[in-house]
């Protein structure tokens, strides 16, 4: 990762230097997110679904203290082993100090947004451990040497040429091969043998359960299972955001994750560990991270809810035209800048600002989580607080003014109009970031209200 | 310690506690529709679905179909013959890494996704579903529900210390999201309902 020092625009223009894999990118994504919509109008109680999650959601967090502490205990009573981090530093400490314990120095991973969060891959290879990915998709970015570039489809931005080529270079595969059937095959092979040779395997957590001290890993692939199962010990690493209060309320949950994120009816696999198996120690790590500082600021606190589908990513106009690689952040897409800024606010400055604010996002989002209102009120924090560059700091001055006037937007709709129609290079110049690689709208002839005005008596 | 750092900040900044909401209403759906709501979803994921009018003309159709696979266990104690072994517990999960076939029967089946309920008990040992190059499953008509809160209503308060939902054979769509069957698990699973 030599991403660090870059900003979303800057980075969204290497990726743009190729106007196919763009379109590419983008069609793959709109796909998905076709998939997502058909998947969800099956369902005619979506919307009450929708509006129940985000209701469980709001009490979790309303109460998570408890939750929290209830979930210790009957997990503890469950043979559970319990840990808290307060920061990445912590959490990858416990995870190393528990592989010392066993004196293990290979650990199989299942799929983790917390790990890649909190870097423990790096952190681990750095004391000499070696780690393996078992989701196919995550293996294959590490093989790239890559950050995950989505957090369901971790190497959506990748060919099967370029998989083919480095599963040559890697796994003995015959050099070109693209086809996704044999070259699945040589990563099942590949992962089994490390399945069946690593004594310890961590997981991350979707769910976990107040009422019972269980929690809930779903898949597809059945890595996580594989890993687990086999293992001697099992470390679970979950954010404290992820509790919600009852076993019954999975029921709410799983019917809108895997919809919303691939448009499957369900994963293939939900699985529920309650209590380690006979002879296997399970340990879990509750980490913070930031998480209980978001929770105190009450304009991003809903950003709390999210369980991870992806849908937002998918459906971001930004997102599918920029990759997840340009977010410099674990997390990517509209969700990734709302919380980035939480950890460090200079850093992730410019994310709030990839996004048209067209609020696709919010309604696609299956715990209903305001992102676009969030991501504005990140870019009007960022600017107060100076962190913002001096062309964003004018056009936010602009709009904040022309937004809170309704005679200014007026005059304002009309000018921008009479630009865009008559003076278009005043736009579309290099000084607007989101002319590149695209045509600007064309101009409609009367703005909303005067429309209104005329056709709604 | 992190722990009572952690619980003092969230108690500090939680909002005030808000309610639960009510639970979901659960629709009535007669059981034939649930039969063919059912195997269309599991079709659709890469299942196979063979409706039987009795238990026993399973074990023929099992024994017929994986002639050719030299481990068979299963779980089932009503459906071991000469041809397919009774599973047996060893204490080394990694023992089952060259089964062929193994066969569960599960109490709860989900018409709106295929998904089958499978506890520690009815899979004989943790990895058994997931290890095995082949997945069958039985399941009788009286156990498939309409959806997900029907089937949580059942398992109710159970005691499990570990359960998953399964649909469908292990998969994966990450090489340019061509669906491939068998990533890790099961390359094929096959339900058998009978009445
Ligand atoms: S914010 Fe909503 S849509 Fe985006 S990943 Fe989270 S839950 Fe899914």
């Amino acid at each position: 990762m030599s991403t660090t020092a870059k900003t979303h625009p800057e980075l969204s223009e290497v990726f743009n230097k190729d106007e196919q894999r763009v379109n590419w990118h983008d069609e793959t994504l709109w796909w998905i997110r076709q998939k997502r919509d058909k998947s969800a109008h099956s369902i005619p109680e979506w919307e009450v679904l929708r509006e129940k999650a985000s209701q469980i959601k709001n009490n979790a967090l309303s109460n998570l203290a408890e939750y929290l502490v209830s979930f210790e205990e009957k997990a503890l009573a469950n043979g559970i082993i319990v840990h808290w981090a307060a920061d990445a530093q912590e959490h990858n400490q416990i995870v190393h100090q528990i592989l010392q314990k066993h004196d293990i120095r290979q650990l199989v991973k299942s799929k983790s947004m917390l790990t890649e969060e909190c870097h423990l891959n790096e952190y681990l290879e750095k004391q000499g451990l070696e780690v393996i990915d078992s989701d196919l998709g995550e293996r294959i970015v590490q093989l790239a040497k890559e950050p995950p570039s989505h957090i369901v489809l971790p190497c959506i931005h990748k060919k099967k040429e370029e998989i083919g080529d480095l599963f040559h270079q890697h796994l003995g595969v015959a050099a070109g091969t693209s086809d996704p059937q044999i070259l699945t095959e040589a990563a099942r092979v590949h992962l089994r043998e490390t399945f069946l040779t690593r004594r310890a395997a961590l997981t991350g957590v979707n769910f976990a359960i107040a009422e019972t001290g269980e929690f809930v890993v779903c898949t597809n692939e059945g890595n996580a299972d594989m890993g687990a199962h086999l293992a001697d010990v099992h470390i679970a690493c979950m954010g404290i955001e992820k509790i919600i209060p009852k076993r019954k309320h999975l029921g709410v949950f799983l019917r809108l994750l895997a919809r919303s994120a691939t448009g499957q009816p369900i994963t293939t696999y939900s699985s529920h560990f309650k209590k380690p198996r006979a002879g296997q120690e399970m340990h879990l790590v509750l980490v913070d991270n930031g998480r209980t500082v978001q929770m105190g600021r009450e304009d991003f606190r809903a950003s709390l809810k999210c369980i991870r589908c992806g849908a937002c990513m998918n459906t971001c106009p930004v997102y599918r035209r920029s990759g997840g690689h340009s977010y410099h952040y674990a997390i990517s897409g509209p969700i990734g800048a709302i919380l980035a800024p939480n950890l460090d606010r200079e850093k992730y400055a410019d994310l709030p600002f990839a996004s048209t604010l067209c609020g696709s996002c919010s309604n696609v989002c299956p715990v209903k989580i305001d992102i676009h209102q969030q991501l504005y009120k990140w870019r009007q924090v960022i600017v107060q607080e100076g962190y913002a560059t001096s062309g964003k700091k004018m056009s936010m001055k602009i709009m904040n003014y022309t937004l809170s006037s309704p005679g200014v937007y007026k005059t304002a709709g009309k000018a921008g109009r009479w630009v865009l129609k008559y003076i278009p290079f005043a736009v579309n110049n290099h000084f607007n970031p989101w002319y590149k690689q695209r045509e600007m709208p064309e101009v409609p002839k009367e703005s909303f209200g005067e429309w209104y005005k005329k056709n709604v008596k | 310690m992190s722990r009572d750092k952690i619980l003092a900040v969230l108690r500090e900044n939680q909002p005030e506690l808000v309610p639960l909401p009510a639970a979901m209403p659960l629709a009535r759906v007669e059981i034939l529709e649930l039969q063919a709501k059912f195997k269309a979803m599991a079709e659709g994921i890469g299942s196979t679905v063979h409706l039987v009018d009795e238990f026993a003309s399973i074990e023929p159709l099992i024994a017929a179909r994986f002639s050719g696979e030299k481990r068979i266990v299963s779980t089932v104690k009503e459906l071991v013959s000469a041809v397919i072994p009774a599973f047996e517990l060893h204490p080394d999960p990694h023992s089952y890494a060259d089964v062929d076939v193994a066969i569960f029967k599960s109490s709860i089946g989900v018409a709106e996704n295929s998904a089958l309920w499978l506890t520690e008990d009815q899979m004989g040992t943790r990895v058994l579903p997931f290890i095995t190059q082949h997945m069958v499953m039985i399941v009788p008509l009286s156990a498939l529900v309409p959806d997900m809160h029907t089937a949580y209503q059942k398992i109710g308060e159970a005691g499990y210390d570990f359960g998953t939902f399964i649909a469908g054979p292990s998969k994966t769509a990450d090489i340019e999201q061509s669906l491939v069957l068998g990533a890790h698990g099961p390359r094929s699973m096959d339900i058998f309902i009978y009445a």
